[in-house]
C-alpha cells in the first residue's frame, strides 16, 4: 500500500492476505469489488479503501434472510451477480445464517439454525425479507414451519439491528398485491414498526442490495433514504433522467409500434408506455441484474413498467402512458410572461432628454423675445401689435 | 377660360383617373368571416402535455429553423422565450409558488403552447397591405408569401396573439410563422406537432372533428378513463390511449374568441393564467374593413368629396396672370 | 388693411452655409451612417425594435408625426381655395413647401422601415395590393398626395427658372390638383387613426375608438396651423421678417374653433364608450392621456380672447402647445397605449432616435435652401426691409 511505516504495511499486507484467503479472491478482483460497490454508494474518492477495511476487518455479520409471498427473483437475481461471484460473498462477506432457498439443509433444522443465529446475534444481526406478507385472515396463506408470514416478520424484526424489505414485494406489496390483491399482501413496513429500508425492483439490481449492506458493514449504519424507505444513492434519480434514449425524448423521436421503424432504430418508448418518466431508479446507469453491457429492459427494446415505483409497477397497464415527474417549470420553460425588448437606457434617455430639454428651452427664450417685441411694438404704437411683430 | 361643361369633363376623367388608379372592389361592410368547412387546426389540451417539448423539436427539424439564441443568461442553450423568427412554436410554462402540481391554479404549474390559432378570420390577413398573409379558402391555413411582403410588420402589430414574428437580425429579414406545415402535406403528412406528441395533447384534424372532441372531454367527468386520441382525429390509424380525464375548465378557447380560431384550447387552469388574451367575439378585421369600405366602398365617398372640392376649387382659383393679385380677396 | 396683402412671393436670398445649415448637414451624415449600418445588417443592428413593439419612432415619430406636421400645406390650402379665405394666400407657399419636404420625407422614411422595401411597389400593384388593408390606402393617398404636392408646388420652380408657358399651362388645371391635394389628406390622414382599428383590445381604451380616423383627421388640420403659426414665427424670426400678425391672429381663431370641434368629438367619444374611467387609473396610459389634453386645452387659455391672439407669443406657445398635442396623440395611441401583452419593453435605442433627428434635419435643411434660393415666402415690403 506504498507506506513508508513498515508497521502500518506489515499489518495491511497481513489483512490483505487474510482477505484473500478468505474469500478465496486475488487481491486485483477484491479491489475491484470494493470499489465497485463504493462507486455504486456514490462515494466520494478513495472510499474503496474505507469498504475494503471493513469488508476485510469486521465480523462477518449475521444475516437472516425471509422468503414470503415471491418468486425467489431477487435471490436468483443475487446469485448471478458476478463480480464477483455472489453466493462466494454470500458465504464470506457475511454470514448468512438462514436464507430457505440456499440452504442445504432443511425443515427444523433450519428453524432451529435461524433460532440458534438470532440468539448468538441478538440485536446485531441483518434481516432481509423478499416477498410480500400476506393479512388477510390473519395472514394464513402464507406460512413457514407452521408460522404466519406476520409473525415471522415480528418475531425476526424485533432483535434485528436493521430491516432491509428486497424486491417490490416486500417493499410494498409488489405484485401479489395487484388489484384485487386477494391476500392482502402489503410490504414489510406495514407490519412493523422498525424503519424498513426497501430496494423495490423486480428483480432488483444486486448491486443496490449489496451496497446496502457493505453501507452498514462500513459506516455502521444504514444509508440515507427517501419516504419509500429507498436507498437515495440508487433510488434518487428517475430512469427517464439518465436514459440511453433521452435524446430521442428530446427530439420528439418515438416509436409507435414494437418492431416499426422508430423502435428498430431505438427511439424513445414513451408512447408504448415507457414508465421511465415517473420510476426512480438507476437501472440506465447501474443496469438491470449483472447480464452484461446494456441490458436493461429500455436497452433492449421493451419499455420500463416502473417495477420500483409504488403504484406504477403492477398497478399501471403496462402500455399505458407514464406521468412526466421531471419538469421543472422554472428552469426549462419560458414563463407565460417573460421580459423581451429593449427597454429605456441611460444613453437614450439622456438623448432624448436633451432634445426635450433643447426645443423646451428654445421655446421658452423664443416666446419671451416675441412677447417683449411685442410690449415695445405696443408701447411705440400705443395700441396692440397688429402687423409687424418684429423679432 | 373653361366653361361648365369643360369642368365636369375634366372633373370626371380626373375621378376616373383616380379611381383606376386605386385598386378597388367595391366590397360592402361586413360581419365575421365564416369558416371553411373543410378548414382544418389543432386541438391543444394543456391537462394532456407532458412538456416533452417534443413538437418544439419536430416543428424546428420540418421547418428547417436554425438554432434559437433568445434564452436567458441563466437557462439552457436553445431554450427560446417565446415564438419568434427562427421558433414558430413554444410550450409555455405556467408555474404557481412551489409549481408542483399540475394543472393546479394555485401552488401548481401548467403548460401552454404558444403558436399560429389560424383564426377564422385573421387581423394579420386583413392588416397585409400586400397579400403577402393570406388564408387558404379551404385548409383556412393562414400563410405567409415572403416574396410578396414589403416587412411593414403591420401583421405583427395587428396579430392579438403576437404570432407573426419579424427577422430583425437580418438585412432581408422575413415574417416567421406556423403556417400549420402546409409544406408537407403533399407527402401525407400534417403538422408535425400533432405528428410527434406522446399524449394527442396537440391533436390535428378538422375543425369540425375537433370541435366535438373538445366538447366530449368538458362533458367528462374529472378521473373518468376516456380514450384520447393522438396524431390526426379526422384520418389515419387509430393511436389513441386511455387515461384520465382532466379537471377541465368548461370553456374551449378558440371557439369565438374574434370569430373564432381554428386552433382550440382546453385546460384546467384559466386561460388568462395561461396567457390567453380575452378577446371579444366580433373580430377586429371584420370591424376594420367595414370601417374602410364604409368609407372607400367603390371610391364613392372620396370622389363625391373630390368632386365637390373640384368645384368649389376651380370657382376661387383664378389662373395666375402677369401677378398672382387676380385671386379673389374675401374682404369682410 | 392694405389691399397689397398678396406680396409675389420671392427668395430671401443669402449664404446657405450658416451655423444651423451646417449643424444640420452634420446630423444629416449621422443620420445617413446610422442608415448604412441598418441596410447592411438589419433593423435590430441598430433600432430597439421588437416582436412586441414592432413599430417604433421611425413610423411614429418620422411618418405617423412627420406627416401630421406637413398638415400645414393641406390645412392653408383648404382655408384659401376651398372656404375662399384669399387673405391668407401669403400663407400657401410656406406651408406648402413644409409639407411637400414632411411628405416626402414620410415617404422615404418608410423605405428605412420597411424590412423588405425593395418589394415596396408592391402596394399600388394590382395583384399584390389589399384594399382591404388600411396600410394601403395611407399608402396609395400618400404616394399620391406627394406627387399632387409636387405639382402644386411646381410654380415655384417654373418661375424661378422663367418657364412662363408652363406656368400658365398648369395654372388652368391647378384647381384640380388644389382640390385633390385636400381630398387626399383628408383620406389618409384619417387612415393614419384607422391603422389602429385592426389591432382591437391591444390599444388602451383611451385611444382605441371606431371614430379613430375623424379624430386624427381633425388633429392633423388643427396641427396643420399650428404648425402655420410656430413656421411664420420661426420663419420671421430667422430671416428678420415682420411676423404676419394679420393673418396669422384670424388663423388662430379658425384653429380654435376647431379646435374645439375636436376636443368635443374626442372627449364625446371616451363619454360614449365609457372610457372615461381609464384615465383616473393609476398608469402611465393615464398620465400620459391627461399631458396629451392639456396640450389641446392650454391654447385656450392662450389665445382665449382677441388681446392675446395679437400677441405673437402666444400664437407662437399655442402652435408648439397644438403641435405637443398632436405628437402626444400620435405617440400615446401607437406607442404608450399599445398594449402589446405584458413582459415586452421598447424605447428607441440612441441610433434609432439620431436617424429621426437626422430626419426632421433634412426638413430644416431643405426649407432654408429652398426659400433661400426659390419664390416661396411672400416679398418683405419695402419699409419692413429698410428697417433691417
Amino acid at each position: 500500500m506504498g507506506s513508508a511505516d513498515p508497521t502500518v504495511a506489515d499489518s495491511t499486507l497481513a489483512l490483505d492476505a487474510m482477505a484473500e484467503k478468505r474469500f478465496g479472491l486475488s487481491r486485483r478482483d477484491f479491489m475491484q469489488f470494493c470499489a465497485t460497490l463504493a462507486t455504486t454508494l456514490g462515494l466520494p474518492a478513495g472510499a474503496h479503501a474505507a469498504v475494503q477495511q471493513a469488508v476485510e476487518k469486521a465480523k462477518r455479520p449475521s444475516v437472516i434472510w425471509l422468503h414470503f409471498q415471491e418468486c425467489t427473483g431477487c435471490t436468483e437475481s443475487m446469485l448471478r451477480a458476478e463480480h464477483p461471484t455472489l453466493e462466494r460473498l454470500i458465504l464470506d462477506v457475511i454470514s448468512l445464517d438462514y436464507h430457505e432457498t440456499l440452504f442445504a439443509a432443511a425443515g427444523h433444522q433450519v428453524e432451529a439454525a435461524r433460532k440458534a443465529a438470532m440468539a448468538a446475534n441478538k440485536g446485531k444481526y441483518l434481516l432481509v425479507i423478499e416477498g410480500a406478507i400476506p393479512t388477510r385472515d390473519n395472514g394464513i396463506y402464507c406460512k413457514v414451519g407452521n408460522k404466519t408470514a406476520i409473525e415471522l416478520t415480528r418475531e425476526c424484526a424485533a432483535d434485528a439491528a436493521a430491516v432491509i424489505a428486497i424486491g417490490s414485494c416486500a417493499s410494498w406489496g409488489g405484485m401479489p398485491s395487484t388489484d384485487p390483491n386477494p391476500t392482502g399482501a402489503v410490504g414489510v413496513n406495514k407490519i412493523i414498526d422498525k424503519p424498513v429500508v426497501t430496494i423495490p425492483g423486480c428483480p432488483p439490481n444486486p448491486y443496490n442490495f449489496l451496497a446496502t449492506v457493505v453501507h452498514f458493514l462500513t459506516f455502521g449504519q444504514l444509508p440515507p433514504i427517501d419516504k419509500l424507505g429507498r436507498p437515495l444513492f440508487a433510488y434518487s434519480r428517475l430512469v427517464h433522467e439518465n436514459c440511453e434514449r433521452r435524446a430521442h425524448f428530446d427530439a420528439g423521436r418515438f416509436a409507435i409500434e414494437f418492431g416499426d421503424d422508430g423502435h428498430r432504430k431505438g427511439w424513445c418508448l414513451y408512447k408504448l408506455g415507457c414508465k421511465g418518466p415517473e420510476t426512480y431508479a438507476n437501472c440506465p446507469t447501474a443496469l438491470f441484474g449483472d447480464a452484461g453491457a446494456g441490458t436493461w429492459p429500455v436497452g433492449c427494446g421493451h419499455p420500463c413498467i416502473g417495477c420500483t415505483e409504488q403504484g406504477v409497477g403492477f398497478a399501471k397497464p403496462i402500455h399505458t402512458l407514464a406521468k412526466v415527474k421531471n419538469v421543472e417549470p422554472p428552469v426549462s420553460y419560458p414563463g407565460i410572461v417573460e421580459n423581451q425588448g429593449k427597454g429605456v437606457t441611460v444613453g437614450a434617455a439622456a438623448v432624448l432628454a436633451a432634445v426635450a430639454g433643447a426645443a423646451a428651452g428654445a421655446t421658452a427664450v423664443f416666446s419671451r423675445k416675441l412677447g417683449k417685441s411685442n410690449e415695445q411694438a405696443s408701447a411705440e404704437d400705443g395700441k396692440p401689435q397688429d402687423r409687424t411683430g418684429r423679432v | 377660360m373653361s366653361t361648365r361643361r369643360e369642368f365636369f369633363k375634366r372633373a370626371l376623367t380626373g375621378s376616373a383617373a383616380v379611381a383606376g388608379a386605386a385598386v378597388c372592389p367595391p366590397v360592402q361592410a361586413r360581419s365575421n368571416a365564416q369558416i371553411s368547412p373543410d378548414a382544418v387546426g389543432l386541438l391543444f389540451d394543456s391537462t394532456l402535455c407532458v412538456g416533452c417539448k417534443a413538437c418544439v423539436a419536430a416543428c424546428k427539424r420540418e421547418n428547417n429553423l436554425p438554432l434559437d439564441y433568445n434564452t436567458p443568461d441563466d437557462s439552457p442553450w436553445d431554450l427560446p422565450l417565446d415564438t419568434n423568427a427562427r421558433t414558430f412554436n413554444v410550450i409555455k410554462a405556467y408555474k404557481d409558488g412551489a409549481a408542483t402540481v399540475k394543472d393546479a391554479e394555485q401552488g401548481g404549474y401548467a403548460f401552454m403552447k404558444s403558436s399560429c390559432l389560424h383564426c377564422v378570420d385573421p387581423s394579420c390577413v386583413s392588416a397585409c397591405p400586400v397579400t403577402a398573409m393570406t388564408k387558404d379558402p379551404v385548409t383556412g391555413i393562414v400563410q405567409y408569401d415572403a416574396d410578396a411582403c414589403i416587412g411593414c410588420r403591420y401583421c405583427v402589430a395587428a396579430c392579438p396573439f403576437g404570432i407573426p414574428k419579424y427577422d430583425y437580425s437580418s438585412p432581408t429579414g422575413k415574417i416567421a410563422k406556423c403556417e400549420l406545415c402546409r409544406h408537407r402535406v403533399k407527402d401525407g403528412h400534417y403538422a408535425a406537432c400533432a405528428e410527434v406528441c406522446p399524449t394527442g395533447a396537440t391533436l390535428y384534424g378538422k375543425v369540425a372533428d375537433l370541435k366535438v372532441e373538445a366538447k366530449r372531454r368538458l362533458a367528462l367527468k374529472p378521473g373518468q378513463a376516456t380514450r384520447f386520441p393522438r396524431g390526426n382525429i379526422s384520418g389515419g390509424p387509430d393511436r389513441s390511449w386511455e387515461g384520465a380525464a382532466a379537471r377541465y375548465i368548461q370553456r374551449t378557447y378558440g371557439e369565438t374568441e374574434i370569430g373564432g380560431t381554428q386552433m382550440l384550447k382546453l385546460a384546467a387552469v384559466s386561460f388568462e393564467k395561461l396567457g390567453q388574451p380575452t378577446l371579444p367575439d366580433r373580430s377586429f378585421a371584420s370591424q376594420s374593413e367595414t370601417l374602410q369600405h364604409t368609407l372607400y366602398g367603390g371610391l364613392v365617398l372620396p370622389l363625391v368629396v373630390l368632386g365637390a372640392m373640384a368645384y368649389v376649387a376651380k370657382r376661387n382659383v383664378k389662373p395666375a396672370g402677369e401677378h398672382d393679385e387676380e385671386v379673389r380677396d374675401e374682404r369682410a | 388693411m392694405s389691399v397689397h396683402d398678396h406680396a409675389m412671393p420671392a427668395p430671401v436670398g443669402g449664404r446657405l452655409a450658416n451655423p444651423v445649415t451646417v449643424s444640420c448637414a452634420v446630423l444629416i451624415g449621422v443620420a445617413i451612417a446610422v442608415l448604412g449600418v441598418r441596410f447592411v445588417s438589419g433593423l435590430g443592428s441598430v433600432t430597439n425594435l421588437n416582436d412586441g413593439y414592432p413599430w417604433g419612432i421611425w413610423v411614429v415619430a418620422d411618418v405617423v408625426i412627420g406627416s401630421a406636421f406637413a398638415c400645414g400645406g393641406f390645412s392653408v390650402a383648404m382655408l384659401v381655395y376651398i372656404f375662399n379665405r384669399g387673405r391668407y394666400h401669403a400663407l400657401v407657399r410656406p406651408a406648402l413647401l413644409a409639407s411637400l419636404l414632411g411628405y416626402t420625407l414620410a415617404g422615404v422614411g418608410v423605405l428605412f422601415d420597411l424590412g423588405r422595401w425593395w418589394n415596396f411597389w408592391h402596394i399600388l400593384w394590382p395583384g399584390y395590393a389589399s384594399p382591404n388593408s388600411v396600410m394601403f390606402e395611407v399608402a396609395a393617398c400618400i404616394s399620391l398626395y406627394i406627387v399632387v404636392m409636387w405639382i402644386e408646388f411646381s410654380p415655384a420652380f417654373l418661375e424661378k427658372w422663367g418657364l412662363h408657358d408652363a406656368r400658365r399651362k398648369l395654372d388652368r388645371m391647378m384647381f384640380f390638383f388644389i382640390a385633390l391635394g385636400t381630398v387626399l389628406p383628408m383620406m389618409h390622414q384619417s387612415s393614419l387613426g384607422s391603422l389602429l382599428v385592426v389591432m382591437g383590445t391591444q390599444i388602451h381604451p383611451l385611444w382605441q375608438s371606431i371614430v379613430l380616423p375623424l379624430i386624427f383627421l381633425i388633429s392633423a388640420i388643427v396641427m396643420g396651423y399650428a404648425v402655420v403659426l410656430f413656421e411664420s414665427c420661426v420663419a420671421a424670426a430667422g430671416y428678420r421678417r415682420s411676423i404676419e400678425m394679420h393673418l396669422l391672429t384670424p388663423l388662430s381663431k379658425i384653429m380654435l374653433g376647431l379646435l374645439g370641434v375636436f376636443l368635443v368629438v374626442r372627449f364625446g367619444d371616451i363619454l360614449i364608450r365609457g372610457a372615461l374611467g381609464r384615465a383616473f387609473e393609476p398608469s402611465l396610459q393615464a398620465l400620459m392621456f391627461w399631458v396629451e389634453t392639456v396640450c389641446f386645452v392650454l391654447p385656450f387659455a392662450l389665445l382665449g380672447s382677441e388681446g392675446k391672439r395679437r400677441n405673437p407669443a402666444n400664437l407662437f406657445l399655442a402652435g408648439v402647445a397644438l403641435m405637443l398635442g398632436g405628437v402626444l396623440l400620435r405617440i400615446n395611441a401607437f406607442l404608450i397605449g399599445y398594449m402589446t401583452g405584458e413582459g415586452w419593453n421598447y424605447f428607441p435605442s440612441v441610433p434609432e432616435m439620431l436617424v429621426t433627428i437626422g430626419m426632421f434635419a433634412i426638413e430644416v435643411l431643405g426649407y432654408i435652401i429652398i426659400t433661400r434660393r426659390f419664390p416661396v415666402l411672400p416679398r418683405e415690403d419695402h419699409a419692413a426691409a429698410a428697417a433691417h
